[in-house]
């Protein structure tokens, strides 16, 4: 099945940095890949690494500017982009978080893929409180699922 | 029934006082800040009122005044609208079967008053604020909202809108609501009528509007110019049992949870997985309340893959060619049959699957609402692509009658960011058509500019394609 009629993208959707690239530290991942009209994620960049010609451009990434430092994460209202790092021994993922309750660092939290489904345990190593409401949650995952994980589920 | 705590928004304030009315006797405990419908709704009641031939239950649906299931009689005057009338310390509210006789109802005596406006604007939502915005920086205007707060249904979307920083990108709906109707409401040359009903035009002399406020003033409005924005309304759908007292329009669970922070439910089955679908899902998700899964009956999801992906790494399922067969329950919903469709659409037999849910969300498109227009005598087309009949209008979103404008919904479906565009368009057009300026003229070009933009890609082609036909009949 497409993600046109699931939903669900797959790495093979993605335009995705070189391993090269992956293994240098942190970068942002943009999981939008219609051309929908909507740009603040290239305003957004303090680094100008997000570039896009008209408006309903796919956004394309600089990978060689973007420090990953995660700015353009709750900007983007559809949500979709992730900052990953697997250049050390344990993967880590920033991903958008608007759900109650607000996980805290050092809590044990369900590692979601693309799916939903449960993946694994992730550590939170860090949490951001956004003013809009899109906070940035931190986890730690095995390295091989960097590329898998990209939501959450905090227990209450 | 109640959000105690919800991830976007903060109830606190917003909630008000405490106070009571009853409820058939029953005293209910509610918040002066909504409607008599949402209290009930709160309290667990379910059954809003009767059909009037085959008495059966009707439910909350719409909660924005278009559907007439929650009508009631309150302090004795039947058939009132219990989703756009506030709970009053006191009120005596019953339930009707079916439409009330007036028979026993005493007359009050009504006011009557005369008003003069330059710009008349009917319809206080995103298109109608962003149409008094920009038509009051230069005229006199009048913004009619029948609704006892503006903002039509902006107030109800907690998600960050797509677009450009222009067009406040990145910002949640219900902060572009907020901005709006204070920007609106500080404006010495806006002039706002709230609770109040356009029930007809005349021309006599002029453009007349009869305006009802308060249900007891009668205001006959002169104006020069008549801008009209008075959106749309939910589509239903054909299923058996499809009017059991649990099934909504997604708009109407958008109103109970994001304006009055009440529950709708707590299982719910999304119909249509358009953006409008896939939103409240997750929105649904954002106060707790479980979606079992949204079924499409196109062979791909409508809505954008960013919502989509959002939904579904929650683990909710979309399950497009698939649809709703009935629902059932005695007096309200208890559950629904969904089916799986083959390439003709047709149900395949041995795929029927129940799902026990209390909800069911209608989101399969909206119909404009173009009432107002069409007894003003505006000419109307077929235009599928934009939600069904529309007004015929031209770039400049004027009708063939002159000095008469549409913007936003009602002038054929689209979403917020270009409503409100529009709604600046029309605004400069009206102000145009009634001193030419140069200035104006620019910026009304900028502005049609930006909208073509925005319903540039695959996404915007039906609104494209849809004006583009729109634009090709106007004499």
């Amino acid at each position: 099945m497409s993600y046109e009629e699931d939903g669900i993208l797959e790495l093979k959707d993605l335009n995705l940095p070189s391993e090269e690239r992956l293994k240098k530290g942190p970068t942002a991942i943009i999981e939008c890949i219609e051309n929908i009209p909507c740009n603040p994620c290239v305003d957004a960049c303090p680094f100008n690494a997000i570039s896009m010609e008209k408006i309903t451009d796919i956004p394309e990434i600089d990978y060689e500017k973007c420090t990953g430092c995660g700015t353009c994460i709750p900007v983007c209202p559809g949500l979709a982009i992730f900052v990953v790092d697997v250049s050390k021994e344990k993967a880590v993922i920033t991903i958008p978080y608007e759900f109650l309750p607000i996980p805290e660092i050092g809590d044990k939290v369900k590692a979601l893929d693309r799916k939903g489904d449960i993946v694994s345990e992730a550590k939170v190593i860090r949490v951001k409180e956004n003013e809009n409401k899109t906070n940035t949650v931190t986890i730690e995952v095995n390295k091989e699922l960097g590329m898998i994980v990209r939501n959450i589920k905090v227990m209450k | 029934m109640r959000f105690i705590e919800h991830p976007v928004l903060e109830f606190k304030k917003k909630r008000g006082k405490k106070i009571s009315f009853t409820y058939n006797g029953r005293k209910i405990e509610c918040y002066d800040s909504e409607t008599i419908a949402s209290a009930l709704h709160a309290s667990g009641i379910r059954i809003l009122s009767k059909s009037s031939n085959l008495l059966r239950p009707r439910g909350f649906y719409c909660a924005i005044g278009k559907c007439a299931s929650c009508i009631m009689t309150v302090n004795g005057i039947p058939n009132i609208k219990t989703c756009m009338t506030l709970a009053e310390e006191g009120m005596k509210v019953e339930s009707q079967e079916g439409l009330a006789s007036l028979q026993n109802v005493k007359p009050r005596k009504g006011k009557k008053q005369k008003m003069e406006t330059e710009i008349a604007i009917v319809g206080g939502g995103p298109a109608g604020l962003s149409a008094a915005l920009e038509a009051s920086r230069y005229n006199k205007v009048v913004l009619i909202d029948e609704n006892y707060t503006l903002g039509g249904q902006l107030i109800k979307q907690t998600h960050k809108f797509f677009g450009s920083k222009k067009q406040r990108a990145s910002v949640r709906g219900i902060k572009i609501a907020e901005d709006l109707c204070e920007e609106v409401s500080e404006n010495k040359n806006i002039k706002i009528l709230l609770n109040s009903s356009v029930i007809g035009y005349y021309n006599e002399k002029g453009h007349n509007l009869a305006v009802v406020k308060d249900n007891e003033t009668l205001i006959k409005l002169k104006t020069e110019k008549i801008i009209v924005a008075t959106g749309a309304s939910e589509n239903t759908l054909v299923f058996e049992n499809n009017d059991l007292p649990g099934i909504y329009g997604a708009g109407a669970v958008q109103t109970l949870m994001n304006v009055y922070g009440v529950k709708p439910g707590d299982r719910v089955l999304m119909v249509g997985a358009g953006n409008v679908g896939i939103i409240v899902s997750y929105q649904l998700l954002q106060g707790g309340i479980d979606v079992l899964c949204v079924v499409e009956a196109l062979p791909k999801i409508g809505g954008y893959n960013v919502h989509a992906a959002k939904l579904r790494r929650c683990g909710v399922p979309i399950l497009t060619r698939h649809s709703i067969l009935k629902a059932y329950g005695d007096d309200v919903l208890k559950g629904a049959t969904i089916v799986k469709l083959d390439e003709n659409w047709n149900p395949i037999e041995g795929t029927e699957k129940d799902i026990e849910v209390d909800v069911i969300c209608l989101a399969v498109g909206l119909s404009p609402s173009i009432e107002l227009l069409r007894q003003i005598e505006c000419s109307t087309k077929y235009i599928p692509e934009l939600g069904g009949s529309v007004i015929i209008h031209n770039k400049y979103l004027e009708t063939e009658i002159k000095g008469v404008y549409t913007a936003g919904d009602c002038s054929g479906i689209g979403e917020a960011s270009t409503a409100m565009l529009e709604g600046r368009i029309a605004g400069l057009s009206a102000v145009l058509s009634i001193k030419e300026n140069k200035k104006v003229e620019n910026s009304r070009e900028e502005l049609i500019n930006d909208l073509e933009n925005l319903r540039e890609g695959p996404f915007g082609e039906r609104p494209r394609i849809g004006k583009e036909k729109l634009f090709k009949v106007v004499k």
